[in-house]
């Protein structure tokens, strides 16, 4: 396997296709904490066709190789298929949502800050800034670091979805 | 036709073709037991349910057909939750059966409720929580499905009370609709053609056989491929029976406590072709020094193992005797071409010959008689190898053999004369103490005209001899052999070679129980011996008993230890051999 990418050669993007069934998610879960397996993040959601829910892991092969934990996961009855996205590959995207400290005096920076990177603010009080940012994983790490000096108060992210690049699926990661 | 899904749920076991039921009733699994009245299918009414899941496990491991337990809710079916694990790690197909607090009362601790699927996730194949009365039958097709095919495993349905009492209009699914479940089937030819390669180039190959060949009913198969090509067979644990031990070609038990020739074998190989194997901790030793010279085939049913533990250099992921057959296959043009005559393994049999002439398997004879009255004159003579040797000798070839874990265990597995597939009953991944009883109950449900003996441990029947009651009732003659050294003998062999011979809390006592009484006490024969020229007499005694179960105490040597032995995490090359034997250049 290849890396996924220079900064973080450890993590790799996995797009699981459940049956959407009731305890699914805590197989899926079950499995990665029973083989000692990591996961950096994961998200979840119903796809269009309602008997099917994609779980986008986000794995630390770091812990066990890649092919060892897809083989496992594919054991699991309700696991219908999974691909291995890589990033050149694939169009990865994440939503980050982080409440940042901003009074008057600054709230002209934080303001043009998320213009450049084609943010939204959805709430403002009076010492802070509640910001919504969507795009590439990478792009949200340079967010959060700019906002950083501002005092970040919470910050929550989605972890990654990805669905592959037109005319570049790829079937399991083997 | 309407059922209630209590009556649903039988008559898909019906359907499955059950013939036998392990189980215990209680509250929420009530609706199920009426219907069972009716049913053709018999029940054996169990002491613990433990025992429900070991007995399953034992039908399953004689018939290779799935086997089958029903507990209640709660503690009915935490207490089958250590049989799923056993089953799940010796791949053993079983459908087990349990009831569940009515659903309108899941999730508020209601009497006797257990997140049983929860809990058991990670040790089945799969589990089903029902949700209405009309899924039962197609839950109960997929559960048989899901347990029977591909790598063969446990399988948990549970079933609320409202569920049972429920109504539904019967139907039979046609199909099963699993779209995430396709288990593998047929091998690669590219790949089958890749392993005869490198099987005609190899010099020092091995057929490293495993309990997938057992439970594909590969046995004929392997023993083709292993006389078309002329290549050793090493037996795991869990293989015991895939090859006859009287075949020229067969190496023996590998591993921890193999023969030295098996252990070796592998070690020296330039080619192991691992049939249904999992290159497990117990076969291969520290992983990092194992078979450090070979090249690796690979098949096994569960993509998954391949390359787990070991990359192969051919993986082959399909059902094993498909595999093996195709191999024959492959193999026959070569054959014809003279590139398969037995002279190019000439030295790596005669070097296997040698090994097997230097290092037999041994014991010490037994202690003269002692002194009277002198310090030993109560020290036990037995010694446990003699036992299993006269039980051998004693018993027809197709005798089945159940075994809890620990001493006793590698001893059976050692001594035996395994000649058929599906004689060996026993506990291999979990180690599950208390596994022998209630395995060889279930074995001799399974095959009632086969003789079923169990070799147990002291320390083990203590776990489950209760079941003995259930044998007793159900008029199930199985015969147990207790290798009564008053220890937890494996632990304390650990303490002795590893602690400093600092002996804690393995000490039972050879006559606390009264194992002789206990027996009785349960509906059975009970029989003590003390010295070797008892041995013989006793076993032919039980041999004739056919109405209830024997039960004998074999008073045996404490001391007695367990060779050879490859200590844990070390490498196979350090093999530990008989203390006769150390003086013997390697």
């Amino acid at each position: 396997m290849t890396a996924a990418t220079a900064t973080r050669p450890r993590h790799h993007l996995v797009s699981v296709l459940v049956e959407n069934k009731a305890g699914v998610l805590a197989r899926v879960a079950g499995l990665f904490s029973r083989r000692g397996y990591n996961i950096f993040s994961l998200a979840v959601a119903p796809t269009d066709d309602e008997r099917f829910s994609r779980i986008s892991i986000v794995v630390d092969v770091e812990s066990a190789p890649l092919e060892q934990i897809l083989a496992q996961l594919d054991k699991l009855v309700n696991v219908v298929e999974i691909s291995e996205l890589h990033p050149d590959e694939a169009r990865e995207a994440e939503l980050l949502l982080v409440t940042v400290g901003a009074d008057s005096e600054r709230r002209a920076q934080v303001f043009q800050l998320v213009a450049v990177f084609g943010g939204h603010i959805v709430d403002v009080g009076l010492e802070a800034l509640t910001v919504m940012l969507s795009g590439t994983p990478a792009v949200l790490d340079d967010f959060e670091e700019l906002m950083r000096p501002y005092g970040i108060v919470e910050l929550q992210r989605t972890g990654r979805v990805a669905l592959p690049k037109l005319g570049s699926r790829r079937g399991e990661g083997s | 036709m309407q059922l209630t899904g209590a009556q649903a749920l039988v008559k898909s076991l019906e359907m499955q073709d059950v013939e036998v039921i392990f189980g215990l009733p209680g509250g929420a699994i009530l609706p199920v037991y009426d219907p069972i009245i009716d049913s053709s299918i018999r029940h054996v009414l169990v002491r613990h349910e433990q025992g429900a899941g070991h007995m399953a496990e034992g039908y399953a491991h004689v018939t290779g057909r799935p086997g089958v337990a029903m507990v209640t809710s709660g503690p009915g079916a935490t207490n089958i939750v250590t049989p799923l694990c056993d089953a799940y790690m010796d791949s053993v197909p079983l459908v087990v059966v349990t009831g569940q607090v009515p659903s309108t009362a899941i999730g508020t601790d209601a009497f006797q409720e257990a997140d049983i699927t929860g809990i058991t996730m990670g040790v089945t194949k799969h589990n089903w929580l029902v949700k209405e009365a009309a899924d039962i039958p197609r839950v109960i097709r997929e559960a048989f499905h899901v347990a029977t095919t591909g790598r063969p495993g446990p399988v948990l349905v549970d079933v609320p009370k409202d569920i049972s009492n429920a109504t539904m209009e019967w139907y039979w699914p046609d199909e099963i609709d699993l779209p995430g479940y396709r288990p593998a089937t047929v091998p690669d030819p590219e790949a089958i053609a890749a392993a005869a390669e490198l099987l005609l180039s190899a010099r020092r190959p091995v057929l490293y056989v495993g309990g997938g060949v057992l439970k594909s009913g590969g046995a004929a198969a392997l023993r083709e491929l292993a006389e078309l090509t002329g290549i050793p067979v090493v037996t795991t644990l869990m293989a015991r029976g895939a090859f006859p031990d009287s075949h020229p070609l067969a190496l023996g038990m590998p591993g921890m406590h193999g023969n030295y020739t098996a252990v070796t074998s592998m070690q020296k190989a330039d080619l192991l072709v691992a049939l249904g194997s999992r290159f497990d901790d117990r076969v291969t030793g520290r992983a990092s020094a194992f078979a450090p010279e070979a090249k690796v085939i690979h098949v096994d049913v569960d993509k998954a193992e391949i390359g787990k533990v070991r990359v192969p250099e051919v993986g082959i992921v399909a059902d094993c005797r498909l595999a093996m057959e195709a191999l024959v296959e492959a193999l026959r043009p070569a054959r014809a071409a003279g590139r398969l005559e037995a002279s190019r393994l000439g030295p790596w049999t005669a070097q296997l010959e040698e090994w097997k002439r230097r290092f037999p398997l041994a014991y010490d004879a037994p202690a003269p008689d002692p002194v009277p009255h002198g310090p030993a004159a109560h020290a036990p003579r037995l010694k446990p190898q003699f036992v299993l040797e006269t039980l051998r000798d004693a018993t027809p070839d197709d005798t089945i053999l159940a075994s809890g874990v620990g001493q006793h265990q590698m001893w059976a597995s050692q001594y035996w004369r395994f000649e058929h597939p599906n004689t060996w009953v026993n506990s291999g991944g979990l180690g599950t103490m208390g596994f022998a009883v209630p395995a060889a109950i279930g074995a001799k449900v399974g095959r009632p005209d086969r003789m079923v003996w169990a070799v147990d441990g002291d320390g083990c029947f203590q776990m489950t001899a209760q079941e003995l009651v259930t044998a007793s009732a159900e008029r199930i003659p199985v015969k147990i052999a207790i290798l009564n050294n008053a220890y937890l003998g494996m632990v304390r062999q650990w303490q002795h070679m590893f602690y400093e011979e600092r002996y804690s809390e393995v000490y039972l006592s050879p006559d606390l129980p009264d194992y002789v009484g206990w027996a009785e006490a349960m509906g059975c024969v009970g029989l003590r011996v003390e010295q070797p020229e008892e041995v013989l007499p006793a076993i032919e005694k039980a041999n004739e008993i056919d109405d209830r179960p024997v039960v004998i105490d074999f008073r045996t040597d404490s001391m007695e230890q367990v060779f050879p032995m490859v200590p844990a995490g070390a490498s196979n090359d350090d093999i530990v051999v008989h203390p006769s034997q150390r003086g013997e250049a390697r």
